[in-house]
C-alpha cells in the first residue's frame, strides 16, 4: 500500500519511466496474428486518416494563401479578438487553476457535510454547458436578469447591463462563467492529485514543526506542481479550444467585441461565408498552439498523468 | 514543580487552541456558503424560470410569482410550434449517443487490444496519433471538418455528427483502455493462446470481460459527450427533423420572441439525463477520469 502511494507521489513530481515492454509472443507476431493485430488497428487508423489528417490538410490547404493573413491583420475587430484570447486564456485560466488548487485543499476536510458540499460543487461539471450559458445569459441580463434584481431587493442598486454595455463587463462575465464551469472538474483533479501524497509525508512533517503555510509550502506544493503544471497546459488548450462560453453567453457582442479566436473564426465561416478566412483566424493560433500541443505530449506520454 | 508548569501551560493552551479551531471552522463554513450560492445561482436561474408564466419572465422577481409546471408540460406534449418535434430530436440525441457509445467502444478497444496485449510493432504511432488528436481543439477543426463531410455527401445527416464524435472520442478510449489494460496479467493472454485460442477468442474471451469497468468509464464519456456537445451538430445538422435538443434549443434563443420559460423547461428536460447518468457513474468516472494522477 504505502510502497504503491510512495510511487504515485513519484509520479506526480517528477517523470517516471514507462514500464519496459514485454513481448507477449517471443520472436514477434507471425503469420495470421499479425495480420489480426493489423485488422484490428485498421478502423481506428481509417477514423484517424478520414477525420483527423484529411481535415487538418484540408485546414492547411484552405488558409494556406498568405493574402489572408495580411486581411486579418489589418481588421480591428481581429486584433481586439486576439487580444480577449489572451485575456481569456492568461485570467481565466490561471484563475480557476489557482482556484481548483486552493479548493482541492478545502475538500480534502473530513467531515460529513464537505463530503455533500462536494456533491453540489462538481454539479456545473455534470450539467450540460448549453443550458447553463443560456441560463447565465439570461441571469446576466440589464433589465430582467436575476442578478440586477436581487442586487436591487438586496442593496438598492442598480445593476449595469452586464453583456450588452461595456466590453469588459462582457469579457469579465464569460471569464466569470468559464471558471464556474471548469473551476470543479480541475479541482477534482487535484483533489485525486492531493489525496495521492502518502499521509507519512504530512507526519514526518509535523515531527519537523511544518504547519500550515509551511505544510503547503514544502510538502503539498512540491509533490503537486508536476501535475498542476499539467493541467494548466492542458486547460490552456482546452479553453483556446472553447465555443460555446462566448457565443451563448456574449454572442461576441457588444458589437464583437468579446469575439475570441474560435467564435470569430466559425462566424467568419458560416455568418460571413467566408470559410477561408475563418480558416485562417484559427490556424493564427497555431504559433501559440503548436509550442503547447509539443510539451504536452511529452509530458503526457512520460509522466502517465492522464486526464 | 515541573509538572505544575506543564499543566499550567496546558491550561493556558487550551482555549487559544479551542478558539483557532472554531475560527477556521467558521471560515470553513462562509467558504461553503459562498461557494453553494456561486453554484446553484444559474441553475435555480434555470429552474425559477422555467416554473414562471410567460408574462412573469418579465418581472424584477427573484421567485416565481406564480410557480406553474405548464411550460414542461407544454415541452413534453409539443404544444409549441417552435417544440413541434422535440420528441423527435430528443430521439436524434439518443441516436447519436448511442451509435457514439458503441462504436467509439468497438474502435477504441480493437485497437488497445491490438496494442497493448498483442504488442503491435510500430503501435507507439497509433497512441501518439490518438494523443495528438485528444489536444487539438474539436473547434478548430470544425471548418474544414464540415468541408469534408459536405464532399462526403453528408451534409445534414445524423451519421456526420455521429463520426465527428466518434473522432473525439476514441482517443480517450485509447488512454484509459491502455491504462486499465497494464493491471491485467499478460499471462491470462498467453495461458489461452498456448491453448489454442486465438486473437478473436482471447479478445472476446479474456480482454473484454476483464475490462469491464474501463468500458463503463469510457462508454459513459462518450455517451454524455455525444449528448452535450454542440458545434458540430448545429453546423453538420440544418432541418428541423435531423436536428438536436440542443442545436433546436439555441435556435429558440435566435428566435426574436424568446418564450424563456419554455426554453429553461426544454433545458431542464434535456439537462436530466446526463445529469443523473452522471451521478450514477460518479465513481466509475472520476476513477477514469484521474486513473493516471492517482496510479503510480
Amino acid at each position: 500500500m504505502s510502497s504503491t502511494t510512495f510511487e504515485a507521489a513519484r509520479a506526480l513530481s517528477a517523470p517516471s519511466l514507462s514500464l519496459p515492454r514485454r513481448r507477449l509472443w517471443r520472436g514477434g507476431l507471425q503469420g495470421s496474428e499479425f495480420t489480426w493485430a493489423i485488422a484490428f488497428v485498421v478502423p481506428y487508423a481509417a477514423v484517424f486518416v478520414a477525420f483527423v489528417v484529411y481535415p487538418v490538410l484540408y485546414g492547411l490547404w484552405m488558409g494556406h494563401n498568405p493574402q489572408l493573413y495580411t486581411e486579418l491583420f489589418s481588421d480591428p475587430i481581429y486584433l481586439r479578438t486576439v487580444v480577449n484570447t489572451v485575456i481569456y486564456l492568461g485570467i481565466g485560466v490561471n484563475l480557476k487553476m489557482f482556484g481548483a488548487l486552493l479548493l482541492s485543499g478545502f475538500f480534502m476536510r473530513r467531515s460529513w457535510w464537505t463530503k455533500g458540499l462536494l456533491l453540489i460543487y462538481v454539479l456545473p461539471w455534470a450539467v450540460p454547458a448549453l443550458p447553463t450559458f443560456i441560463s447565465i445569459h439570461w441571469m446576466l441580463n440589464g433589465e430582467w436578469g436575476l442578478l440586477n434584481n436581487t442586487l436591487w431587493d438586496l442593496f438598492h442598486i442598480n445593476g449595469p447591463g452586464w453583456l450588452d454595455t461595456s466590453r469588459w463587463l462582457a469579457l469579465g462575465s464569460v471569464i466569470a462563467t468559464h471558471i464556474w464551469k471548469w473551476m470543479p472538474f480541475w479541482t477534482v483533479i487535484l483533489l485525486a492529485g492531493r489525496m495521492a501524497i502518502p499521509q507519512e509525508l504530512y507526519d514526518a512533517a509535523d515531527v519537523d514543526g511544518a504547519t500550515g503555510l509551511k505544510r503547503f509550502a514544502y510538502v503539498t506544493f512540491p509533490l503537486l506542481a508536476n501535475l498542476y503544471l499539467i493541467c494548466t497546459l492542458l486547460s490552456t488548450i482546452f479553453t483556446l479550444g472553447e465555443f460555446n462560453e462566448v457565443y451563448f453567453v456574449t454572442g461576441g457582442g457588444p458589437a464583437l467585441s468579446t469575439h475570441v479566436l474560435a467564435t470569430l473564426g466559425i462566424r467568419d465561416a458560416f455568418q460571413v461565408a467566408r470559410p477561408d478566412l475563418g480558416v485562417a483566424t484559427v490556424m493564427s493560433a497555431l504559433p501559440l498552439m503548436i509550442p503547447l500541443v509539443i510539451i504536452l505530449m511529452r509530458k503526457l506520454r512520460t509522466t502517465e498523468v492522464q486526464l | 514543580m515541573s509538572v505544575v508548569s506543564v499543566d499550567g501551560r496546558i491550561a493556558t493552551r487550551r482555549p487559544r487552541y479551542r478558539l483557532r479551531r472554531n475560527l477556521t471552522e467558521a471560515a470553513a463554513v462562509a467558504l461553503a456558503l459562498v461557494l453553494l450560492v456561486w453554484t446553484l445561482a444559474p441553475i435555480y436561474n434555470m429552474v425559477m424560470v422555467a416554473l414562471e408564466t410567460h408574462g412573469d419572465v418579465f418581472t424584477s422577481n427573484i421567485w416565481p410569482a406564480h410557480p406553474t409546471l405548464k411550460g414542461f408540460w407544454v415541452v413534453l406534449t409539443e404544444s409549441y410550434w417552435y417544440l413541434q418535434y422535440f420528441w423527435h430530436q430528443f430521439g436524434n440525441s439518443l441516436y447519436i449517443g448511442a451509435a457514439t457509445t458503441s462504436i467509439t467502444l468497438l474502435v477504441g478497444s480493437l485497437a488497445s487490444f491490438s496494442i497493448g496485449r498483442m504488442r503491435l510493432k510500430n503501435g507507439w504511432l497509433v497512441s501518439n496519433a490518438a494523443l495528438l488528436t485528444y489536444v487539438i481543439p474539436a473547434s478548430f477543426l470544425a471548418i474544414p471538418f464540415y468541408s469534408i463531410m459536405i464532399k462526403y455527401g453528408l451534409a445534414n445527416n445524423l451519421w456526420a455528427v455521429i463520426f465527428a464524435e466518434v473522432t473525439f472520442a476514441t482517443p480517450y478510449a485509447i488512454f484509459i483502455f491502455q491504462q486499465y489494460g497494464v493491471s491485467i496479467p499478460i499471462e491470462l493472454d498467453e495461458a489461452a493462446r498456448i491453448d489454442g485460442a486465438s486473437p478473436v477468442q482471447v479478445y472476446l474471451r479474456i480482454y473484454l470481460p476483464l475490462m469491464a469497468p474501463a468500458l463503463v468509464a469510457v462508454g459513459t464519456y462518450a455517451l454524455l459527450l455525444a449528448w452535450n456537445e454542440y458545434l458540430y451538430q448545429f453546423m453538420l445538422l440544418s432541418s428541423v427533423r435531423s436536428m438536436t435538443v440542443p442545436v433546436a434549443l439555441a435556435q429558440f434563443l435566435n428566435s426574436d420572441e424568446a418564450p424563456w420559460n419554455y426554453m429553461m423547461a426544454t433545458a431542464i428536460i434535456y439537462a436530466i439525463p446526463p445529469v443523473a447518468i452522471y451521478y450514477a457513474f460518479r465513481r466509475r468516472m472520476t476513477a477514469g477520469l484521474t486513473m493516471g494522477g492517482v496510479k503510480g
